[in-house]
């Protein structure tokens, strides 16, 4: 289970988290939604462990361990993963290298015997298949060169291959085409087990048409303002954000055009 | 040193006939230190040379103590005191160590991780090998089998002696002794190196290598390496310098020269990795190298490729001088410089026959300290009708105290040349590690694998064992490289 208490974060000196709760507990799936700039990234940047974020207070407990402690490998090897907003290229390095790379790193942590390259492929091209990426992708570098659906495919077939006890999916479905949108909510489908937890970070409430979650909350202005189940991301379909206040009240009458922005 | 004969009367034998002069010398396995005739003479009779080497040799030291070090390279370092070196030193089996056990064990992490055999991790640590492996034997069976092609491979002591003519037809000839500063002081002193003479229409059956011909261990810091490839010959040469030399400061001052004929093409790939200092650039080799190939032939092929990543300093401009039509000279480098190196290479492509094509693919790397500066001069003479040149210039930084310069000269005197340039710089990113880490990988992991990626083009032109090593060097040089 994962307990986040009372979380604050900075970013070059700037408060972004200002006091965040949240619990999500093995085989659930939370959707957190929210508008932009509200910390939705910070969030999962900070989970993954990225420098840059300074936690300032709270604590994060994962599965008992002190999540906040652990260096970024550690995190991603004891089972946490995070397909990124925007997925970094990395030139001159085979896609297929990188995912070998990376699936092995994290198969020893768990004592499996590591995938020599033909186990290996074997793998990686079903995964492909069922993500509805060519093969040529493996032999492109990250990342590089890869339209924004492409990359968040890529994604998906990371988080597949490396199977992860805890998935933080940030926007994945932001700029895709109802394909591409059907694709990724496969993969976290096919992913969801008792023993996983999933959290599914989203502008929009159509990914959760297929991506049913146990629980939504609103994030705004880093703290979580509101909670409930699928019926709150069907309400903020209708209402937008702009309803949202800073403490999280809800304004009478909210704006004309529904939707997100 | 008991033997050594007093400066003083070094000198005064400088006007003396000198078969009688440096008898003493002569018993010393090691002479004083300073340069002198005196000395020049005792080194070329040590090695029982003809009169006309001898000779080469004077002219050389003659012309060197009218040279200055050269001033222009991007790298910095205390002047050196040429009279404060030895210039002659016999191998010294004695005093290397007798086992394993008595060789630094940071030296043979190294070697575990680079992945050199255990034999040969003893070897290159200086070892004396006999008694762990019969390299004799490995060395012997290597120039029977080359023998039958009528190849010639031994170290230059040994052609000496048994082909004085064709290093007499060909030294010096691609490098004079009047090039620079440290080709004349080369020419003037040098123990050892290799010879490779590849006959008419012969294509080597074998990559050629130093590591396995056992003189080039006690090969002295002044190597001469000469290879001869005639009409429709070729041969790829490696010379591995992966030993870690643990010398303070030492100076490294080889010539390498090649001569292609017609239609023939060498190969030669080098993978250095001398001691590079440690990180506060304390110790470590200066290597000022001069390395050229003459594509003396028509349609001849003379391809460089280099890996540095060792040395405190390197100073090394692999070149190639087009001369015969159609002829095509390559140069591909990879050069690293962490915590405190400095390296200042790069390559001249003198075109002088008609359509003749050179390719230059450079990757620099900087990290910690290091500085970084390519240097490419490409020449395109007024009789060099069609020549065409493509260089690609690349740039790789890790971390903010590192630097990359790029210095491309292009001299075309010809209008119908075709000159091409490009160049980028470019920085490992946090936000590139992050998501590699967030993939499991370790920062050292990620940084080694980018940094792979960077060098593909340039390894993928490297033999398949060399490539393997190469790899894994980069990975041990850049270790600490990252906070
Ligand atoms: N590296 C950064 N440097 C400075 N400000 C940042 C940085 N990253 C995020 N921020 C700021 O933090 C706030 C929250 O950003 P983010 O977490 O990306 O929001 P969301 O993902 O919800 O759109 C924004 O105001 C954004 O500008
Ligand atoms: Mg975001």
């Amino acid at each position: 289970m994962l307990d986040i208490k009372n979380l604050k974060a900075s970013v070059e000196g700037k408060d972004i988290l200002k006091g965040l709760d949240l619990q999500v507990k093995a085989g659930e799936v939370h959707a957190i939604m929210g508008p932009n700039g509200s910390g939705k990234s910070t969030l999962s940047q900070v989970l993954a462990g990225r420098d840059a974020f300074e936690v300032t207070d709270g604590s994060v407990t994962w599965d008992g361990q002190d999540l906040l402690a652990m260096p970024i490998e550690e995190r991603a090897r004891a089972g946490l993963f995070l397909a990124f907003q925007y997925p970094v290229e990395i030139p001159g390095v085979s896609n297929a290298y990188f995912l070998k790379a990376a699936v092995n790193a994290v198969r020893k942590h768990r004592g499996l015997p590591e995938f020599d390259a033909m186990d290996f492929l074997t793998r990686v091209k079903a995964e492909m298949k069922a993500v509805g990426m060519k093969e040529e992708f493996l032999y492109r570098a990250v990342n590089e060169g890869f339209s924004g659906g492409e990359k968040k495919r890529n994604e998906v077939l990371q988080m597949a291959l490396l199977e992860p006890r805890l998935a933080i999916l940030d926007e994945t479905d932001s700029g895709l085409d109802i394909d591409a949108l059907k694709v990724v909510a496969d993969g976290v489908n096919r992913l969801r087990s008792p023993e996983r937890s999933l959290i599914v970070i989203t502008h929009y409430q159509r990914l959760l048409d297929y991506i049913v979650p146990d629980h939504v909350h609103v994030l705004s202005q880093g703290r979580i303002v509101r909670s409930g189940g699928r019926e709150l991301a069907l309400e903020l379909e209708e209402k937008g954000y702009g309803w949202i206040g800073d403490a999280g009240e809800i304004h009478a009458a909210p704006p004309a055009a529904g939707g997100a922005q | 040193m008991k033997t050594a004969t007093p400066a003083r009367k070094i000198d005064s034998f400088l006007d003396q006939e000198y078969s009688a002069g440096f008898e003493t010398l002569l018993e010393a396995d090691t002479l004083p230190k300073g340069l002198s005739e005196d000395v020049i003479r005792v080194i070329s009779a040590k090695k029982g040379e003809p009169e006309f080497l001898l000779e080469w040799r004077l002219e050389a030291y003659r012309r060197w103590l009218t040279m200055t070090p050269p001033k222009w390279a991007a790298v910095s370092f205390p002047e050196i005191d040429f009279q404060d070196i030895v210039y002659y030193s016999a191998p010294k089996k004695k005093d290397g160590p007798k086992s394993l056990d008595e060789v630094d064990p940071e030296l043979l992490k190294t070697f575990e991780k680079l992945g050199v055999p255990l034999h040969e991790r003893a070897r290159l640590a200086g070892v004396a090998v006999d008694a762990v492996f019969d390299s004799v034997s490995v060395a012997t069976t290597f120039q029977k089998e080359l023998g039958q092609h009528g190849i010639i491979f031994c170290s230059f002591s040994e052609a000496v002696k048994t082909h004085p003519e064709l290093v007499r037809q060909y030294l010096g000839t691609v490098v004079p002794p009047s090039d620079n500063f440290y080709a004349a002081l080369n020419s003037a002193v040098f123990s050892d190196g290799s010879f490779v003479f590849i006959p008419k229409g012969v294509k080597c059956p074998m990559e050629l290598s130093t590591y396995f011909r056992i003189n080039a261990r006690d090969t002295g810091q002044f190597e001469r390496t000469l290879i001869i490839a005639e009409e429709g010959a070729s041969v790829s040469y490696l010379e591995g310098c992966t030993a870690p030399m643990r010398d303070e400061n030492q100076l490294h001052a080889a010539v390498v020269e090649l001569i292609a004929l017609d239609d023939a093409k060498i190969k030669y790939s080098t993978v250095q990795n001398w001691y590079p200092g440690d990180k506060d650039g304390v110790g470590g080799i200066y290597n000022f190298v001069t390395k050229r190939g003459d594509c003396r032939g028509a349609r001849s092929h003379i391809s460089w490729t280099q890996v540095e990543t060792g040395s405190a300093i390197t100073w090394k401009y692999p070149s190639v001088i087009l001369r015969g039509d159609d002829s095509v000279g390559d140069f591909h480098s990879v050069a690293l410089s962490n915590h405190r190196q400095q390296a200042d290479t790069g390559t001249k492509m003198i075109h002088m026959g008609r359509n003749t094509k050179s390719t230059i693919l450079s990757k620099g790397i900087s990290a910690g300290h290091g500085s970084n500066t390519f240097r490419g001069l490409v020449r395109i003479a007024p009789k060099a009708e069609g020549a065409r040149n493509y260089t690609q210039c690349d740039s790789l930084l890790i971390g903010d105290q590192c630097a990359a310069h790029t210095f491309p000269t292009i001299e075309a005197r010809n209008p119908t040349a075709h000159v091409e340039h490009e160049a980028t710089t470019s920085r490992i990113g946090e936000d590139q590690l992050f998501y590699a880490m967030q993939r499991g990988l370790t920062a050292e992991d990620a940084v080694s694998m980018i940094v792979n990626g960077f060098c593909r083009e340039v390894f993928k032109e490297l033999p398949m064992e060399f490539a393997v090593e190469a790899q894994n060097l980069l990975g041990v040089s850049l270790e600490g490289s990252i906070g």
